[in-house]
């Protein structure tokens, strides 16, 4: 491989963008990189489902025949990007990581995904996921885990393990994950990249196949906070096809990176998140970016948000009530996988969504869907999914008290490093605690975006820095990212991905 | 089978109807497709209407505006802040595997309604009005009847499913039992012309753009609690709904009174065989898991978008039948047969057209009753237009054609001859003006009949009418009578 | 609480056929789970209004205004079975129609 082209893999989507603007290289050149690189590693790491070569060179080329015409085009066009096969794109391949949908191509494609193609991001591929959207570490896939690009026998978060992976790898410059309760920011976490879940309906959902439609949100994934804020803008805004969607612009995002300071800035420490329980060199790093920050000018404040600890049990009774109903519709009638049971006699209809829901959910899946099928069921209703409901109000109310004493909150984005593969898996209470600290802002819909904060001391693997703002003030996560970021770049001379370690390019010998 | 009035004698029926009218709205409840009738199968979907993964539903702004202008109608409250809800069962003409409907925070509440009985009126209470989407129909295949049983698979259109749907609720209408199975059916027919009037949907029961559903239940005489209630569908048209809740009636009290109990299920009406038989039979209620659509906002319509609704609405129907009553001169009597014939739309549009109201009153309610009665239809359902009928009322006035050939013209009509002028062409039956031809037919008949003739000139007037009879059987009856005696009598006189 | 008849029960609504291997599995995990999210009745009380939505938004509405979307051939082109341009599913027992 030409040292050009490993340059162009390890530029930030911003420095290519500048790049292919100059006319220093072709976007067909970056792509190819990207396409090259997937080649070498990805049978290690896995962080795709589906790679779209052809597709994506013959759109980088027409986005350079647009460049020599002088047209005016996006910052973005000509960088390549990655998609979580959660969202539909149409002719190619999305499964949402379940066996019900192998093989499925949409007739259509998500908002963000026009949005991608207006703007001339060459789609590479669709990345892994937890079937569903449903996991932290992306081991329900049912097409096989994505290892974490770290350390290959570890998890590399979830459910958007692929895209956070597939970017920390160096196989994307950019990526497009969802998070209902820490599936983008969870994954950022343990990879050494950068999530943002945007405010509840600041990005459109339509097209994302749903998981918790009061929680789901579509997102950047990134290795810089410039990076997701560009991203960010492009996939914002108000879009008629979602009711939930937020009729008003976005607030200037890249502006508040390019501005970052927090002078005078309050910043609001949660003492419920980041205590107890949270890995000791998570909490290290997290201590020190606090003081990095102090020291930047920012006022610190401690805040209490009491119910965030009833959190984790009503995402468990909301994500699985809402989930059941939105997962009904695979039922082998119009689409996706049709098994028909074994048995004498001809099968009738409810036979074959009998076999074929069985056949085709993963354990985690048939967990919540009887989970939220039990929560809603009437005689259980008030108990279960009516509470959980309340529970949300009053974390919502939590997080507007605790805005009144600070402009953002922060966190450590999870309680620890990326663990190995199948550690948790028989413990699934013990997998939801990874989102302790992600779910209250979908419970609210607040925005929350995931820095890296640097390598914890015991296993030198990544951990990230949370910051939560008001519901639609997303800019403010992007000022106090942009500006730590920029701290923890000086103090680490670059960026935290350039010490992974390098992984072995397919065809290589190993040591 | 016990007789409805032996039935009635000893139980109390309590009748609840709901009624879903598909809303004429030019794209869907949710999506922006086609709701045009008639269309390639699956050629009116997307992936909304579809239930595709990933696709949302957007609400239909006019659809709105419908269900509210009907619940001001039916004089509900409209809720100032109303919701989705989603209703889940697994079903394969439902894309997503569920409904979405409305649950307990429906769009109008509380109203009631006036049909008209015996010159007086019966007080139906509307408990609730609230809007959904439509499903898409299956074609059963295989089977010998085309219906479910025995068929071996199923055919799925979507082009229907999402159609706006407004379900109205009465609360349980409980006597005058004489007449509960009238009043259910003028109850849907009152329904049918407000709905018209609103000019919400074209209401065709046999098309399905208005479907009833009967709920039916007895308790004894005298005693409180409501019995349990049978839920009859398939209830296509007006003359089912009567007969539908009459055979109900009639069909529980036969098991109460042999001691049994009433099953709560869903029946299914055969109007063919005139009885009701079991459909679904469940262990248990289906449990909905009914809870809040998370992809819809709530709908909050302002005081003031409610009074501007409420101000286009049309003449409410009691005061119109008031009016035309006055403006036509008819009796409380002739008022009373006309509704009950459901004939006050086509009288008026005759009137319109030109014709008096008795003369219209007397073409709808006579002849034309008969005649729709005969052929087992509405009235509505004939193929003469009010149009028409005041047409060939206009031809009888002028003289053009007695009120037999009328008749005959009428027939024609009927046929598909064409209009009244044109059957009168085409059959020749306008009565001979010509007073040359009159007087020479009136010459044959004195010749004829010189006895009769004589007669009538010695002074015996009387005697003319066989002379008259004569000239009209020369005249195929194709001559006014009264222009002939006057012939005659100033031949002989 | 959740028994393995329960948790039958309720894959049968769910129109999940699960084995018995599945159920014996699957009914102690979900009562561990029921059991640790059940505590959000501690603190929902009566005086608290549920949320459903996370916007404070009403009255989202189209204009009912035709747009063309999939032709029958992309409706049609992922089904499992075709037959006279409509969804071919097998027998549906049970109903009335």
């Amino acid at each position: 491989m030409s040292a050009d082209a490993s340059d162009l893999t390890r530029l930030s989507a911003t420095a290519l963008s500048e790049r292919l603007v100059a006319g220093d290289c072709s976007s067909v050149e970056v792509t190819q990189a990207y396409v090259d690189r997937i080649g070498a590693v990805d049978g290690a790491v896995h962080a795709f489902l589906h790679v779209d070569a052809d597709g994506a060179l013959a759109q980088a080329a027409e986005v350079d025949r647009r460049r020599a015409a002088d047209a005016a085009l996006h910052p973005l066009a000509g960088v390549p990007v990655a998609v979580k096969d959660l969202v539909a794109t149409k002719g190619l391949p999305t499964t949402a990581g379940s066996r019900l949908l192998a093989g499925w191509v949409p007739p259509y494609d998500a908002t963000v995904v026009t949005r991608l193609r207006a703007a001339g991001l060459p789609i590479l591929g669709k990345t892994n996921m937890d079937e569903f959207a449903m996991g932290s570490s992306t081991e329900h896939s049912a097409f096989g885990p994505t290892h974490n690009p770290w350390d290959l026998d570890r998890i590399p978060g979830g459910s958007g393990g692929g895209s956070a992976a597939a970017v920390a790898a160096f196989q994307a410059p950019l990526a497009i994950g969802t998070d209902t309760g820490g599936s983008i920011r969870q994954p950022a976490a343990v990879t050494g990249t950068v999530g943002v879940k945007p405010t509840y309906g600041g990005v459109s959902r339509y097209g994302l196949v749903a998981l918790a439609s009061s929680l789901d949100q579509a997102g950047p994934v990134t290795r810089t906070v410039l990076d997701a804020a560009t991203l960010h803008e492009l996939l914002g805004g108000h879009d008629p096809l979602d009711s939930t969607s937020i009729d008003a612009p976005l607030p200037p995002l890249v502006d508040a990176v390019r501005d970052a300071h927090v002078r005078d800035l309050r910043i609001g420490v949660v003492r419920e998140l980041g205590g107890e329980g949270y890995q000791a060199g998570v909490r290290a790093r997290f201590d020190e970016a606090l003081t990095l920050l102090a020291d930047a000018g920012a006022e610190m404040v401690e805040v209490s948000c009491p119910h965030f600890e009833y959190g984790l049990a009503a995402y468990y009774l909301i994500l699985p009530s809402e989930a059941s109903s939105n997962l009904a519709r695979f039922d082998a009638m119009r689409y996706g996988l049709r098994v028909a049971p074994d048995g004498p006699g001809t099968p009738s209809a409810e036979d074959v969504m009998l076999a074929t829901r069985e056949a085709g959910f993963g354990d985690e899946a048939k967990r919540r869907i009887i989970l939220g099928t039990y929560a809603l069921s009437s005689g259980y209703y008030d108990a279960y999914y009516g509470s959980a409901q309340k529970v949300r109000t009053l974390i919502a109310r939590d997080f507007e008290r605790a805005f009144e004493q600070a402009d953002v909150l922060v966190s450590p984005t999870a309680p620890t490093t990326a663990f190995r593969l199948g550690e948790k898996l028989d413990d699934p209470l013990a997998m939801y605690l990874n989102d302790i600290a992600t779910i209250p802002a979908n419970l609210a819909g607040v925005p929350g975006l995931s820095l890296p904060s640097g390598l914890a001391d015991e296993d030198g693997l990544p951990a990230g820095f949370q910051v939560l703002a008001p519901a639609t003030a997303d800019d403010r996560l992007y000022r106090v990212g942009g500006a730590l970021e920029t701290m923890l770049h000086d103090r680490w001379g670059g960026g935290l991905l350039d010490r992974a370690p390098a992984l072995a390019m397919a065809g290589e010998e190993s040591e | 089978m016990i007789s409805y009035d032996d039935a009635v004698e000893r139980f109390e029926p309590a009748i609840g109807l709901e009624v879903h009218v598909e809303l004429g709205t030019v794209s869907k409840m949710f999506c922006g497709c086609a709701t045009t009738f008639g269309a390639e199968p699956n050629s009116q979907v997307c992936p909304t209407c579809l239930g595709l993964p990933g696709s949302l539903p957007v609400v239909n702004g006019q659809a709105i505006e419908s269900a509210m202008r009907i619940g001001l109608a039916l004089n509900c409250d409209i809720a100032p802040w109303s919701r989705f809800a989603r209703k889940n069962y697994f079903y394969p003409d439902m894309p997503k595997n569920f409904q979405i409907s409305q649950y307990d925070e429906p769009i109008a509440v509380d109203g009631w309604t006036e049909v008209g009985l015996d010159g007086g009126s019966v007080q139906i209470g509307i408990e609730r009005a609230h809007l959904e989407e439509d499903t898409g129909k299956s074609l059963h295949v295989g089977g010998s009847t085309g219906r479910i049983h025995g068929a071996s698979h199923s055919l799925v259109d979507y082009n229907r499913a999402g159609i706006p749907l407004v379900e109205i609720v009465t609360r349980p209408v409980i006597g005058p039992d004489a007449r509960s199975p009238e009043v259910a059916r003028m109850y849907v027919a009152h329904l049918r012309d407000l709905l018209l009037a609103l000019g919400v949907s074209d209401v065709r029961m046999e098309q399905g753009s208005l479907r009833c559903d009967a709920n039916v239940s007895l308790r004894p005489r005298g005693t409180e609690p409501l019995g349990t209630r049978t839920e009859t569908k398939n209830v296509n048209s007006l003359r089912s709904v009567e007969r539908a809740v009459r055979h109900e009636v009639c069909r529980q009290a036969e098991v109460l009174l042999a001691g049994g109990s009433v099953t709560q299920e869903t029946r299914h009406w055969h109007e063919d065989t005139g009885v009701t038989t079991p459909g679904r039979s469940k262990e248990q209620a289906e449990d909905y898991r009914y809870f809040p659509e998370p992809d819809l906002v709530p709908v909050a319509p302002s005081a003031e978008w409610v009074e501007q609704l409420r101000t286009t609405l049309p003449e409410p129907p009691s005061e119109r039948r008031t009016r035309l009553a006055a403006e036509w001169g008819f009796s409380e009597l002739e008022m009373r047969d006309t509704l009950g014939a459901g004939a006050l739309d086509l009288v008026e549009a005759t009137v319109v057209s030109g014709a008096s109201p008795q003369a219209a009153r007397k073409w709808w309610l006579s002849v034309l009753a008969r005649t729709a009665n005969e052929r087992g239809v509405e009235l509505g359902a004939l193929p003469v237009s009010p149009q028409q009928v005041a047409q060939l009322q206009e031809l009888v006035d002028a003289g053009k054609v007695n009120d037999q050939l009328a008749r005959q013209v009428l027939d024609g009509v009927l046929a598909g001859e064409g209009s009244p002028a044109d059957v009168v062409a085409i059959r020749g039956l306008a009565v001979v003006s010509d007073e040359g031809a009159l007087a020479a037919a009136v010459d044959r008949a004195i010749d004829a009949n010189p006895d009769v003739a004589a007669k009538v000139r010695d002074g015996k007037v009387a005697a003319a009418g066989a002379l008259i009879g004569s000239v009209m059987k020369d005249l195929r009856g194709q001559a006014d009578a009264a222009r002939v005696r006057e012939l005659v009598l100033a031949r002989l006189t | 609480m959740l028994s393995r008849d329960d948790v039958a029960h309720l894959a049968r609504l769910a129109r999940i056929d699960l084995t018995d291997a599945e159920l014996d599995h699957l009914a102690p995990q979900l009562r561990v789970i029921v059991e640790s999210v059940a505590r959000v009745g501690e603190v929902a009380g009566a005086d608290v209004p549920p949320t459903s939505h996370p916007l404070p938004v009403t009255n989202v509405f189209r204009d009912d205004v035709v747009h063309p979307g999939l032709t029958a051939d992309e409706a049609l082109a992922a089904a499992p079975a075709v037959e006279r341009q409509r969804f071919s599913v097998p027998q549906i027992l049970g109903e009335e129609a």
